[in-house]
C-alpha cells in the first residue's frame, strides 16, 4: 500500500509546484482583493469579471488560452523565450502557471471577504496614533483580515493540487517532468493500474485533509489572538 | 491652546453641522443630546471626516483649509483620539497597544511609559489579554495609548458611557488632573451634565449641528 519512489516523486513535485504557485499569486491576490474590497473605481466590474473568469470557464478552455499566451508564438511566451531564453509550455513552469491561474479567483474572493470584515475604525485609530498607510496596512488591516486570507491561501493551494484540465492543455503529461498527482491518477486508471491509482487517491485524501485541518487550526489561532 | 474652527460645514443625515468658533481653554466640553453632531465635530478635527468647508487651526498648525484644498494627514495632526466604542486593537497585546503610537522613539519624561501607566493605574493590567479587560480598564488603556503618542490635543468622545458610577468617578478624577499632569488640552464630548461640570472649564452646547450657547458649565448646566 505504500507509494513507490516514482509516486512519491509525483507527490513531491505536485506539492512543490502548488506551493510555489500559491506563493506567487499571494501578493497579486492581495493587491487585487484590497481595492476590490475597499474602493469604487471605473472598470471595477471588468476586473471582478476577469478575476472570476477561470472559476467559471471550462478548465480546458483556460488551458487553451494559456497555451496561446505562453507558447513560443504567443505574446508572453515569445517575449520570455527571446529575451530570457525561458520556455513555459510543456515544462514544470506551465504546471505552476496553470495552477496559479486556476486558483487565483479563490484566493482573491476569500481575501476580499477578509478585508471587508476589518473594522475600519481600527485603521482610523492607528492613523491618529501616527501610523502611515503602509504601517496601518501591515500592522492592522492585514492581521485583522488574516482569517479570510489564510482561508484563501488554503483554498487556492487545494484547488491547485486538484488542477487537471488547464494543466494537461498547457503542460501535458510528461513523466518525470510535468506529471502531477491528478494527471497520474487519471493515467493509472486509464492504464488499469488500480493499485497505484488507489495509493495516490489515499495520498490525495491525506493532503486535502491536512490542508483543511491546517486551515481550521490557523483560523482558530488567528481568532484567539 | 488655541483651536480655531472657521466656517465649518458638514452635511449630516438630518442636518448640517455648522460651527464657527475659537477654543482657548485647556478643558473644554462639548455638550448636547445624542445625534447633535458632537462626534462628527471631533472626527472633523481629528481628520477622520472631510468637511465641505472649513478652516481649522491648532495653535500655529493648519489642519484643514478647504478654500486652498489643504488637509493635513491624520497621522501628522498629533491628536489623541479616544472614541466611545472599544478601540483597542484586538490582535495586539495590551503592551503592544499602548506602544503603538510611540513608534520606538523615546518620549519626554512626561510621556514615558512608566509615568503614563502609573498615572492611570494600569500597571497591573499590562500582562492581561485585551479581551479580558473590563469596559473601564479598556477605556483607561485607550486614554493611556493616546497619551503615550504625546499628542498636542486630546479628543475624548463620551469615554465614560456605560460605566458604573464608582468607576466613572475614579476615571473622572484622573481626567480632571490629566491636563495638570501632562499639559495636554482636551475637548471632552458628553451628554451628561455632571461629567461636564466635573471636568470642564468651559462648555459649548451643540444642538442640531449648531452651537447655541457657551460658558461656565456650572452656570449653564446645573
Amino acid at each position: 500500500m505504500w507509494p513507490t519512489p516514482a509516486e512519491w516523486q509525483i507527490v513531491g513535485f505536485t506539492l512543490v509546484a502548488c506551493a510555489l504557485s500559491t506563493l506567487i499569486i499571494l501578493p497579486f491576490g492581495l493587491a487585487v482583493a484590497w481595492p476590490l474590497a475597499r474602493y469604487r473605481w471605473p472598470g471595477k466590474v471588468l476586473v471582478e469579471t476577469l478575476v472570476t473568469l477561470p472559476l467559471v470557464l471550462p478548465p480546458v478552455a483556460t488551458g487553451l488560452l494559456l497555451l496561446k499566451f505562453l507558447g513560443r508564438r504567443g505574446g508572453v511566451g515569445r517575449f520570455l523565450h527571446e529575451h530570457l531564453g525561458l520556455d513555459i509550455v510543456f515544462t514544470w513552469r506551465a504546471v505552476v502557471a496553470a495552477a496559479a491561474v486556476m486558483s487565483f479567483p479563490l484566493l482573491v474572493r476569500s481575501a476580499r471577504v477578509g478585508f471587508q470584515t476589518v473594522n475600519q475604525r481600527f485603521e482610523q485609530i492607528a492613523r491618529t496614533l501616527g501610523a502611515g498607510d503602509a504601517r496601518v496596512f501591515f500592522t492592522i488591516t492585514l492581521p485583522l483580515a488574516s482569517r479570510g486570507i489564510i482561508a484563501g491561501i488554503i483554498l487556492a493551494f487545494a484547488r491547485a493540487v486538484g488542477e487537471f484540465g488547464a494543466t494537461i492543455m498547457v503542460a501535458g503529461n510528461i513523466p518525470g517532468r510535468t506529471t502531477t498527482l491528478s494527471l497520474e491518477i487519471f493515467e493509472t486508471v486509464q492504464l488499469g493500474h488500480d493499485a497505484s491509482a488507489y495509493r495516490l487517491l489515499i495520498v490525495s485524501v491525506i493532503i486535502a485533509f491536512g490542508a483543511v485541518w491546517l486551515s481550521e487550526a490557523l483560523m482558530k489561532r488567528s481568532a484567539l489572538r | 491652546m488655541k483651536l480655531e474652527i472657521r466656517r465649518l460645514s458638514l452635511r449630516l443625515e438630518q442636518f448640517a453641522l455648522e460651527v464657527n468658533t475659537d477654543l482657548h481653554n485647556a478643558r473644554t466640553g462639548i455638550f448636547g443630546p445624542s445625534g447633535s453632531g458632537k462626534t462628527s465635530l471631533l472626527e472633523v478635527i481629528a481628520g477622520l471626516r472631510r468637511p465641505e468647508t472649513a478652516r481649522i487651526c491648532l495653535d500655529d498648525q493648519l489642519f484643514d483649509d478647504t478654500v486652498r484644498g489643504y488637509s493635513l494627514p491624520i497621522r501628522l495632526r498629533k491628536i489623541g483620539y479616544v472614541p466611545q466604542d472599544d478601540s483597542l486593537f484586538p490582535h495586539l497585546s495590551v503592551r503592544q497597544n499602548l506602544l503603538y503610537g510611540t513608534d520606538g522613539k523615546s518620549k519626554r519624561d512626561t510621556f514615558s511609559f512608566d509615568h503614563v501607566t502609573s498615572f492611570l493605574q494600569i500597571t497591573s493590567l499590562l500582562g492581561r489579554d485585551v479581551r479580558s479587560l473590563s469596559r473601564g480598564e479598556n477605556q483607561r488603556m485607550v486614554i493611556a495609548r493616546a497619551l503615550l503618542s504625546a499628542p498636542r490635543l486630546l479628543l475624548l468622545d463620551e469615554p465614560l458611557t456605560a460605566l458604573d458610577a464608582g468607576l466613572k468617578k475614579s476615571i473622572l478624577q484622573q481626567l480632571r488632573s490629566l491636563h495638570h499632569e501632562f499639559g495636554i488640552p482636551m475637548l471632552y464630548v458628553t451628554h451628561d451634565p455632571a461629567e461636564a461640570i466635573e471636568i470642564c472649564q468651559e462648555v459649548l452646547i451643540l444642538e442640531c449641528g449648531r452651537l447655541i450657547s457657551r460658558g461656565n458649565p456650572l452656570e449653564l448646566l446645573s
